[in-house]
């Protein structure tokens, strides 16, 4: 039961990067590989912020805020030149950038992993039904990750921008037609990823150890989920981020009893992969995926 | 003869070709002199250049950004270092089966994600080979992911072995040569002319009567046993066997390497695995956030340079 | 299916969902004979050029060539068995030379693909019978020029060499004229007259002169639907198509 919610987190977290990705590709045809990276700076950033100012909720802002700056240095130094570009370009130079903030992590915190240090009002369990009781913050950050999409349907469905966004994300022809701006709506998609991504990263940090390299194997997954999802659909990227979610994490108890110890720690790992594969081959654009001409 | 020596893909230009030739007469020269950091960096740059010039025939030509040779490389890694755990050491059955496997486990791979294009087959290429990683990690009687030492090297017959670098030299040099002849006449025949223009225009070579698939699909095994042939040699360079083979990282050197040498050129990503291990070399001497400036550099090749240290040369001569 | 016809379509139906663009077409083209297609814009044209290439999936109806039903074909096969088309933005591969384009329909045609050893043809000069195919459409001096640098004309007449070295049974030319010049008008239209009787065509214009210039006979689309069809002389006085057509572009001629 405990195993549910924590798929369910998971497939929380992964579906802030997904979005992400769906819409950095969908809007602005932009492959970005360091989203894990950006991921991982959040929780640098928070691990850094924590330590240094006491009150929790403000180093939450302040981390925050410190990635909403990379995000737009990152968008004018580089990410602007990006957009004209072919996808072996892009995916080198974001393959670049992942292993500069990587190695740039480690330039100035060291290889030892941090930790940060929740306050005590985020501390402890919750009773959910006798006899089960689950941690506080895991629950907190559920929360929070259902806030932010909500907060997201509401600047997607709502808003100006938003639909701007939705438009591009299902049929990027539209956005010049729309005689929109361009640059801001571009900027604005990148910074969002960018936040979602990091948001992503502050969660995590308190649960488990700030190191670097740490956001890599979730945007592999989360690049997964976007493929089952199919590119360009937000319903898709949730369903398929709750479906990877409860996958991994049901499956990580279910393969070792099935299939012993090491086949099921492969399987473990791989199984999500293999749900990709199968999903492709049956159909190639993803569940909710348009279908993406030669 | 003359005539396809002329007709290869990178001999457009004269000056070129002898650059090339006293490259590859300095590179033979340099094992004599008894040098083992030389001659084993001669040989590293040979392990990447095989596996560059096999990713870029899937990149350059066949126009598809592949994120997952890292696991073909690894597969000739773990080839040459499971089988010396049972004590197969000969270059000759090391080799085929390695070339066998990789076409194999290539097969599986390209007949799923050559059913997608574009990001999609980014992004599932990327999750083979995560797959494959995590197999390799997975095998704890292999070490798992801390990896095993090679138990004994590969040899061509009793006293000649890859362990020994002036060896490893002139093999790795060898191989890469053969490499560069048989993907250079592969690209210049009928079946490189279907490649490129399924990468063109895959609607119009459809309406000649063409379906790309099996084309595609053939070239990426190929493409795949060639990388292994770069693993078995890495093997043998390190003495190491280890998942760090099969990382997305790795993949990314690759593609590094053929876009800093010009994709679609077959020479060119030679030059760029060459370019690559001398920066790798020269970056790792001043610092130990090597990878930070190699990012760094990456990112300004991207956005500065329209074509790869070939396409430099080229335009220069002409 | 009538034995002596090259392309017959039957009773061809296409929705694009509550849209019916193809509705109940009839169409056949004799072995030959050089069938024009014409209509106003929005009329279905080149929905129904798809379907016969296979683009596109008929939601009813039958389309056979040259005595098979081709509706199941793929859009490969269907080249393979002999249609070919000029498509209307021609399309090239942008790292090829002239010659390389002819060369790779001759590939293609031939099943030479799987050659992986020997160097393709292609590096020791065209064969007569292409070469002669780029003098015909009076392609043969930009013979090694890279097609990413041809004019917009060339590049119509590549795109017609193209289709004639494929052997193909139909050509299937969807606005061959579109965008060329007086004189090189005249030209392509020279070009499709002497092609007529070697091979059938459809042929989708809207240049009236060249129509009735070519055409043995003319079928008229207006949504999704045939309204007429037949000799030049017949289209010309039919009150129909007069009507549906404005009249302007008939009367002019």
């Amino acid at each position: 039961m405990e195993q549910v919610f924590n798929g369910l987190q998971l497939g929380m977290i992964l579906f802030l990067m997904a979005v992400g990705v769906t819409l950095t590709f969908g809007v602005m045809n932009l492959i970005n590989l360091a989203h894990g990276a950006i991921l991982m700076v959040g929780a640098f950033f928070i691990a850094f912020t924590t330590s240094t100012i006491p009150s929790f909720g403000l180093a939450v802002l302040a981390a925050l805020f410190l990635v909403f700056t990379l995000a737009w240095l990152v968008e004018v130094l580089l990410v602007k030149h990006l957009y004209s570009k072919s996808h072996l370009d892009q995916v080198l130079a974001t393959f670049g950038l992942s292993i500069v903030l990587n190695d740039g992590v480690i330039m100035i915190w060291g290889r030892e992993p941090l930790y940060v240090n929740l306050p005590s009002w985020l501390e402890g369990a919750v009773q959910i039904t006798p006899g089960f009781s689950y941690p506080l913050y895991r629950l907190a950050i559920t929360g929070v990750a259902i806030l932010a999409g909500l907060a997201l349907w509401l600047l997607l469905t709502k808003s100006r921008l938003g639909m701007q966004i939705r438009g591009g994300a299902e049929k990027r022809e539209m956005i010049g037609a729309l005689g929109v701006n361009i640059n801001f709506l571009f900027t604005s998609v990148f910074a969002l990823s960018a936040i979602l991504a990091a948001l992503g990263g502050i969660m995590l940090g308190p649960m488990i150890s700030v190191q670097s390299g740490m956001g890599d194997p979730l945007l592999i997954l989360s690049l997964a989920v976007v493929v089952i999802g199919g590119v360009g659909s937000l319903k898709g990227a949730l369903y398929a981020a709750i479906l990877v979610g409860l996958v991994d994490t049901l499956g990580r108890m279910l393969w070792p009893v099935m299939f012993g110890d090491i086949v099921g720690n492969i399987v473990s790992n791989s199984a999500i992969y293999i749900l990709m594969a199968v999903v492709i081959a049956i159909r190639p654009s993803g569940l909710f995926g348009r279908r993406i001409s030669v | 003869m003359n005539n396809l020596v002329e007709n290869l893909p990178f001999m457009k230009s004269k000056r070129l070709a002898f650059s090339l030739v006293a490259i590859l007469i300095l590179a033979l020269m340099v094992p004599l002199f008894n040098q083992p950091y030389y001659t084993k960096l001669i040989a590293r740059v040979c392990v990447f250049a095989i596996a560059a010039v096999s990713l870029d025939l899937i990149v350059g030509f066949a126009g598809m950004v592949s994120l997952g040779h890292a696991a073909f490389f690894g597969i000739g890694v773990y080839c040459a270092g499971i089988l010396a755990q049972f004590g197969i050491t000969s270059i000759g059955l090391v080799v085929p089966i390695a070339l066998v496997v990789a076409l194999v486990i290539g097969g599986v791979i390209g007949s799923i994600s050559l059913r997608t294009s574009g990001l999609y087959f980014i992004f599932i290429t990327l999750a083979f080979s995560q797959m494959i990683f995590f197999v390799a990690q997975g095998l704890r009687m292999f070490g798992g992911d801390d990896g095993f030492r090679l138990p004994g090297p590969t040899i061509w017959f009793d006293g000649i072995s890859l362990s020994q670098p002036r060896v490893l030299a002139y093999t790795m040099i060898v191989t890469l040569l053969m490499v560069i002849f048989v993907t250079s006449r592969l690209m210049s025949s009928n079946f490189g002319q279907v490649i490129v223009a399924s990468r063109d225009n895959p609607r119009k070579i459809r309406s000649l009567g063409i379906r790309p698939y099996p084309y595609q699909l053939l070239l990426f095994m190929i493409s795949a046993s060639i990388c292994a042939l770069g693993g078995v040699g890495f093997a043998n360079l390190n003495e190491y066997v280890s998942p760090a083979s099969i990382s997305w990282v790795q993949s990314g050197e690759f593609l590094f390497m053929v876009i800093l040498g010009s994709a679609g050129t077959i020479i060119g990503p030679v030059l760029g695995a060459a370019a690559f291990v001398c920066l790798e070399q020269l970056l790792s001497s001043w610092t130990d956030y090597w990878m930070f400036y190699l990012g760094i550099i990456l990112m300004l090749r991207v956005i500065f340079l329209k074509s790869g240290l070939l396409g430099l040369l080229t335009r220069r001569s002409q | 299916m009538s034995s002596n016809l090259l392309l017959e379509i039957v009773d061809l139906i296409k929705t694009f969902g509550a849209i019916l663009v193809t509705n109940k077409v009839s169409l056949n083209v004799k072995p030959g004979e050089l069938h024009a297609l014409i209509g106003p814009n929005g009329a279905g044209k080149s929905t129904l050029i798809n379907q016969i290439t296979g683009e596109l999936d008929a939601n009813e109806g039958s389309i056979w060539f040259d005595g098979q039903m081709v509706n199941a074909m793929s859009i490969s096969h269907r080249a393979q068995i002999g249609i070919s088309r000029a498509y209307q933005v021609p399309q090239l591969f942008s790292s090829m030379t002239v010659s390389a384009h002819l060369n790779m329909a001759q590939i293609a045609k031939n099943h030479l693909g799987f050659q992986m050893w020997n160097p393709s043809v292609i590096h020791e000069g065209l064969s007569e019978s292409l070469e002669m195919i780029l003098s015909k459409v009076g392609l043969l001096h930009l013979a090694n020029h890279p097609s990413s640098e041809l004019a917009h004309g060339e590049k119509r007449q590549l795109e017609m060499a193209i289709c004639l070295s494929s052997s193909p049974k139909l050509l299937i030319l969807d606005e061959p004229l579109a965008g060329l010049g007086p004189s090189e008008s005249a030209q392509m239209i020279e070009l499709i007259r002497s092609l007529k009787g070697a091979y059938g065509i459809l042929l989708v214009e809207h240049d009236m002169e060249a129509v009735f210039s070519l055409a043995d006979r003319v079928s008229v689309l207006v949504n999704g639907e045939i309204i007429s069809s037949g000799s030049v002389e017949f289209i010309q006085n039919d009150e129909l198509v007069k009507a549906a057509y404005l009249g302007d572009e008939l009367e002019a001629h």
